[in-house]
């Protein structure tokens, strides 16, 4: 009987994390408390607390990723046991109460590719929680940034040009402002059009988290894949990606009338073509309209996205760096418009 | 004329002392020298709960990123918005497109100043009842085309007050309300802006006891097509002190506000009922009052273009019309002896003018003809019905409470 009730002891010590010689578990009360843990490592999320090993869930990538400084994204997503994500008919994937959306931020050339920073986002029964994490030193576990933090990283770009940049870790509220649709937080990239499960992850993974993992039809052009599509295509998959979840009628830019999804109308004014500025102040350089068909040096969607002055640039959170190819998509697409009669 | 803002200086103290609070609510406080200051602030405005007080120590606070604030019935006061105050100073902003954003309900910000942003000084988007009051936005080195573009920037709220606020220097508006509903702006400075208060796109707002001077245009009331909220109407313009906006125009090319003539006093463009009265108007060298449509290309069947129902009367008119900054105005000024009469109509839509002074119309009723087929000419706009006044502008018990 004694020796019953000691195992019970350990089983119970492991399910509580005080023991990190068994296999961790991912603590799904924390993960739907209200709570903000100050440690990464108490939500149990990865294996020995290696942000490349998560100890529970499936990962998955983006067709169109949301450009951060060059970052390489690790993503995977916590399902709780028992549960599963529905993609919907619109194609929005739907998450149970106790999902963990895990994006760890990097560069290989910095830290032995260690990431920089992990950001949550919970979704908790009162809806989704975004949580910024930053890495401690010595790598073993990352500390909660409520506050965002400029991290001074050096890198090189896939051009090789060398960067030096005071990386912005975003403030909890500047994850809302990115992530929000009507005032509530929501996941940007996991719609069923963008995104891509781990192409390792059995069926049986598949269907382990999700009911119906065949709605997953990533069919959003690559921005960088010339063959998944036409240069307006992939430049609409990434204005979706990289300006529509502010640039929608109920995101933070709604009051801006620029309307960047990839279902809005790409003739309509709302779209850019012959747009005026809109409180966009030093923002329009001195340019007539967002864009200027035919004029990639006249549409000042470009003199923003070229730009890294904070009263200039866009988006206006989580950009140091210019991302120079996907300026070149764009630059490319406007140019091949025909211009303007006026 | 009585101002508020002298009024209320006297019994500020006093009041502020007895303001009554719900009895959970907490003071944060933050110092200006902390380490990391930055972001201790920002920690503070997400870590407050609803109905406590993020307190702003007196000193320069030398800020790196734009903070915001989305908890709903938040305080954020400052230990004044003058020297020796609580100064946030964002001269060497790396981030955000603006100094302080509000996205809550309830928001009182009070007492601290915002200077030098590299983008906007405080934004509140969505933020229902906010009362901005006794700050200070202001970019130091004055009228620069490199300033934020506007100082104070409400935008999509319903029930905005800004009550004695000090502006100077936005490339853009100093305040500027935008797709809002329900506005006072009162008791405020605006200065060496390039335009000083600016209402747009938004209905129902009361813009009086302020002082616009020395900016390019003194007070603007716009509506622009091809936005979310358009058909900006029912703005009184009353009781101001609109002088000597003389500052040459110095906003980025492309933004509307690039084409207000230097020298403009009150400028409305394309809304319908609006009445400007009981405004005293000086050394406005364009014109004092302006009404005009909204005379651009634009692809918007919803847009009405038109001014329509203005109402001008009970104004006093200083010297005005004497050096005009539109196209051609310097030859019709000459023709009429060196200067125009300080109320120019573009001749679209319709206004009655009751003040005793001259109206010059473009006599372009069509918003398409181009303002070079101008044919200027003395009009007489007295004799209309004006339409039933305007009521007042009434705010919820709770926005006046707090700058009582």
């Amino acid at each position: 009987m004694k020796r019953v009730l000691a195992a019970l002891g350990a089983a119970l010590l492991c399910a509580s994390g005080g023991a990190a010689l068994v296999a961790p578990a991912v603590d799904q009360a924390l993960v739907e408390s209200d709570a903000m843990p100050a440690k990464l490592s108490a939500f149990g999320l990865f294996r020995g607390n290696d942000p490349k090993t998560p100890s529970t869930g499936i990962g998955y990538t983006l067709r169109a990723p949301l450009f951060s400084d060059y970052t390489d994204k690790h993503r995977f997503v916590s399902i709780p046991a028992g549960k599963k994500a529905k993609v919907g008919s619109d194609g929005v994937i739907e998450f149970p109460v106790g999902t963990v959306l895990v994006k760890s931020f990097g560069w290989s050339d910095v830290n032995d590719g260690r990431p920089v920073e992990t950001r949550l986002l919970i979704r908790r029964a009162s809806g989704w929680t975004a949580l910024p994490y930053i890495w401690d030193a010595d790598g073993k576990d990352a500390t909660l940034a409520l506050g965002g933090r400029r991290v001074p990283v050096a890198f090189k770009s896939p051009d090789g040009e060398a960067h030096s940049i005071r990386y912005a870790v975003p403030n909890k509220n500047q994850c809302k402002e990115c992530h929000s649709l009507g005032g509530e937080i929501v996941p940007i990239g996991p719609k069923a059009r963008n995104f891509i499960l781990d192409p390792a992850a059995s069926d049986k993974l598949r269907s382990l988290y999700f009911e119906n993992p065949a709605g997953l039809k990533p069919s959003m052009p690559q921005w960088d894949d010339p063959k998944s599509g036409s240069v307006a295509d992939r430049a609409r998959a990434y204005l979706d990606v990289n300006c529509a979840h502010c640039h929608n009628p109920a995101g933070s830019a709604s009051n801006s009338g620029l309307f960047l999804r990839w279902t809005d109308d790409p003739a309509g004014v709302n779209y850019g073509i012959g747009k005026r500025p809109t409180a966009a102040g030093r923002g329009s350089g001195g340019m007539e309209f967002a864009i200027a068909p035919g004029e990639p040096d006249h549409s000042f969607l470009i003199y923003r996205l070229e730009s890294t002055d904070p009263g200039i640039a866009m988006p206006e959170v989580g950009r140091s760096t210019v991302h120079r190819e996907g300026a070149a998509l764009l630059r490319q697409w406007i140019a091949e418009m025909p211009k303007a009669s006026h | 004329m009585r101002f508020h803002g002298l009024r209320h200086a006297a019994t500020l103290c006093i009041v502020a002392a007895c303001a009554a609070s719900p009895a959970a609510a907490k003071v944060i406080s933050v110092s200006a020298t902390t380490p990391d200051a930055n972001e201790k602030l920002q920690e503070a405005l997400i870590l407050a709960a609803p109905g406590d007080t993020v307190q702003l120590g007196a000193g320069v606070w030398k800020l790196t990123d734009g903070l915001s604030l989305d908890v709903a019935n938040v305080t954020v006061r400052g230990a004044g918005a003058g020297e020796g105050g609580s100064i946030l100073d964002f001269t060497g902003q790396q981030g955000a497109g603006e100094g302080l954003l509000v996205t809550s309900d309830d928001v009182f910000l009070t007492e601290f100043a915002v200077l030098n942003t590299r983008g906007d000084g405080i934004k509140s988007k969505g933020a229902d009842r906010i009362v901005y009051h006794k700050l200070r936005v202001e970019w130091t080195a004055g009228p620069k085309e490199t300033n934020g573009a506007y100082g104070i920037y409400p935008v999509e709220s319903s029930d905005v007050l800004i009550d004695s606020v000090f502006v100077r220097g936005a490339s853009d508006a100093g305040i500027y309300v935008g797709q809002s509903k329900n506005i006072v702006v009162r008791d405020s400075i605006a200065t060496e802006n390039v335009a000083g208060i600016e209402i747009e796109n938004s209905y129902d707002a009361d813009v009086h006891d302020n002082i616009a001077t020395k900016n390019t245009g003194g007070i603007l009331v716009f509506d622009l097509p091809s936005l979310p909220m358009q058909g900006g109407h029912n703005v009184r313009v009353f009781e101001n002190i609109v002088n000597d906006n003389s500052t040459p125009n110095f906003a980025p090319k492309g933004n509307i506000v690039a084409s207000v003539p230097t020298g403009t006093g009150v400028l409305v463009m394309a809304n319908r009922n609006v009445e400007i009265f009981d405004n005293v108007f000086a050394d406005n060298s364009t014109a004092n009052v302006m009404i005009v449509g909204y005379r651009y290309e634009h692809k918007d069947p919803k847009y009405q273009p038109l001014p329509k129902q203005i109402v001008v009367r009970g104004n006093q008119h200083g010297k005005a019309g004497y050096a005009p900054k539109f196209p051609g105005g310097d030859m019709i000024a000459a023709a009429m002896g060196g200067s125009i009469p300080p109320v120019l109509w573009d001749g679209a839509g319709d206004a009655i003018v009751l003040d005793k002074v001259g109206v010059l119309s473009l006599n372009l009723p069509d918003v398409k003809t181009p303002q070079s087929e101008a044919k200027p000419a003395p009009a007489d706009l007295s004799k209309g019905t004006p339409p039933a006044a305007l009521p007042t502008i009434k705010l919820p018990e709770s926005m006046e409470a707090k700058v009582k």
